[in-house]
């Protein structure tokens, strides 16, 4: 009895110390400066908006969600693309050679982006894809490529083979199993990647940091970090840039949660 | 065009090993070589444009192991922040999950909602936690004032010998949402009839706990502990948006003192850091692994 009494208040506790937080933060994007210190744990006496048109006024911010919105999408299609494509290969690769193929992609995951950051600037420097759109779509999938593989690559290991065969007696080649078996039957596999990578590309700060100068292409956390430089502790301008930045992930968590426990701990195997 | 795939893919299954070809090549060129690359770098002196530069051997690891103020001090803080994190967010993580482990609609919303922060980008974290900390203005000071307990209150990340210690409570509660549900997906994994058969030979819920759940976790508890420490070497952009860039000495950890380097235009030092880099997180995982195994074998 006494342990399940514990049981609750711990769990209470921690929802508690989750939720705080969060909400003082989204409460806080509707107040002035002298209300959320003040208090900070109440809802906004008078909701104002004004924080909001001013993370706007500047522009600056709903460029780079642009921005965002444009790599994020088209990064995540890509490596999708790509991913699904090396995952298939592999999985049909009888014998060693897959095995080994995949676990020369696979072993990407546990390189920290510090291991090649460098040479990599270096590299796009010299391809002149520095400061351009396009070098940060080739390096988010470049580095998401081996988690992708994994996660699809496992699933679509476990589809039998017979269903190969079978198409390929009726006369199916490679590309066309790849997209009408290998790719539906492993449709939960390629959401689980999807928003795996979505929270990942949309979330990035280093490579954005590294690789993009002008302001006009940065992306949401480049540009939230610039805020933050420019306006100290005006809180409730940060947390409205927190609440607009945050929004199609949550939006993105509270409909498609399955599929984010799955592919976040998917990739958490990532070490 | 079509026929011609069709027959060729029957008799050769290499057309297996065209699927991948485009994600290999890509991550050769972007990926394999540069990593190979900063090894070649961090024996040189290269400053990132000129175009002469000198190999300069070992010197560059002399200098980080035994002159480098600023590399020790960013190491000296990675292992305290790591220490704090591995140890903190695994119990907690465990303690949490074995009450969540049941699926229930309660359960079920709170290992959700302890799972949303990790949604969050470290930026709007790195944000949160700073007005959290505020020692003039922030959350936990203003509550200690309203509560009478003004003596109680901190500078918290102002304060030089805890900054790294607040650092990483705020690294916890960012991602030990995500280590419950892999403990609780270990925890599902083992059979109930194990305790069932050990309730009924009289077992308590301390001993069922220490004789069944601490040995059948051990391969959730691995991958909890490998993915705590990587990420606790790899918290970059929480360091730089709570604490700016650069940051402050108090809060600078490896990944943080690569990019000042870089940033300084010192690419091969900073590639030689990189290297040391990873020399510490594979040897620190390697040794926790082995911890692991000699504990988890010693109490079952």
């Amino acid at each position: 009895m006494t342990g399940k009494v514990l049981g609750f208040g711990i769990r209470s506790i921690y929802a508690v110390l989750i939720v705080i937080p969060l909400l003082v933060v989204l409460f806080g994007s509707f107040k002035t400066t002298s209300e959320i210190f003040k208090s900070p744990f109440a809802p906004p006496a008078s909701p104002s908006l004004a924080n909001y048109a001013e993370a706007f006024s500047g522009g600056s911010l709903i460029g780079a969600f642009a921005n965002s919105a444009m790599i994020t999408t088209t990064s995540v299609f890509l490596t999708l693309f790509l991913g699904s494509m090396a995952a298939y290969g592999l999985s049909r690769i009888p014998g060693w050679r897959g095995w080994l193929l995949f676990g020369f992609i696979v072993i990407g995951m546990s390189v920290p982006v510090q291991a090649n950051m460098i040479p990599q600037y270096v590299l796009f420097g010299s391809l002149g894809l520095l400061d351009t759109q396009l070098g940060l779509i080739i390096i988010n999938i470049v580095v998401t490529l081996p988690v992708s593989v994994f996660i699809m690559g496992g699933f679509m290991r476990t589809l039998p083979a017979e269903l190969f065969e079978a198409a390929e007696v009726d006369g199916a080649g490679p590309w066309r199993n790849y997209y009408q078996i290998a790719l539906p039957l492993s449709a939960p596999s390629i959401a689980a990647t999807a928003t795996f990578l979505f929270v990942m590309h949309w979330n990035d700060l280093l490579y954005p940091l590294l690789f993009i100068s002008s302001e006009e292409k940065m992306t949401l956390p480049l540009a939230l970090l610039r805020f933050q430089g420019e306006y100290m502790t005006n809180y409730p301008l940060l947390f409205a840039g927190v609440v607009l930045t945050s929004i199609p992930v949550v939006v993105a968590y509270v409909f498609l949660q399955r599929f984010f426990v799955a592919g976040i701990t998917g990739g958490a195997v990532k070490g | 065009m079509k026929d011609r795939r069709r027959r060729s893919s029957r008799r050769t299954p290499w057309a297996y090993f065209v699927f991948p070809l485009p994600a290999f090549v890509l991550y050769v060129v972007f990926f394999v070589i540069p990593t190979l690359q900063t090894v070649q770098y961090s024996i040189t002196n290269w400053d990132g444009y000129s175009a002469n530069y000198d190999l300069v051997g070992l010197d560059n690891f002399a200098r980080a192991v035994t002159g480098d103020a600023l590399f020790t001090n960013a190491f000296v803080n990675n292992m305290k922040f790591m220490m704090v994190v591995v140890v903190g967010q695994t119990v907690l993580a465990l303690i949490l999950s074995v009450l969540l482990v049941r699926n229930t609609k309660t359960t079920i919303f709170l290992r959700a909602l302890y799972f949303f922060p990790t949604i969050l980008s470290s930026v709007s974290v790195g944000f949160i936690w700073k007005f959290v900390y505020d020692p003039n203005f922030g959350v936990i000071n203003g509550l200690l004032g309203r509560l009478g307990l003004s003596e109680a209150q901190s500078s918290f990340l102002g304060n030089d010998d805890q900054a790294i210690y607040w650092l990483s409570i705020t690294q916890i509660w960012f991602h030990a949402g995500m280590m419950v549900v892999i403990f609780v997906a270990g925890l599902q994994a083992i059979p109930a009839e194990l305790y069932e058969s050990a309730e009924v030979d009289g077992a308590s819920r301390w001993q069922q706990f220490w004789s069944i759940t601490w040995p059948l976790i051990a391969p959730a508890m691995s991958i909890v502990v490998a993915y705590t420490t990587i990420q606790s070497f790899k918290a970059f952009d929480l360091v730089l948006s709570i604490s700016g860039n650069p940051p402050s000495s108090s809060l600078d950890i490896l990944s943080t003192r690569i990019y000042s380097s870089f940033a300084n235009s010192e690419m091969g030092y900073a590639a030689t850091e990189s290297v040391l880099f990873i020399a510490a997180i594979v040897a620190i995982t390697f040794a926790l692994r082995r911890f692991l195994r000699l504990v988890q074998r010693g109490e079952s």
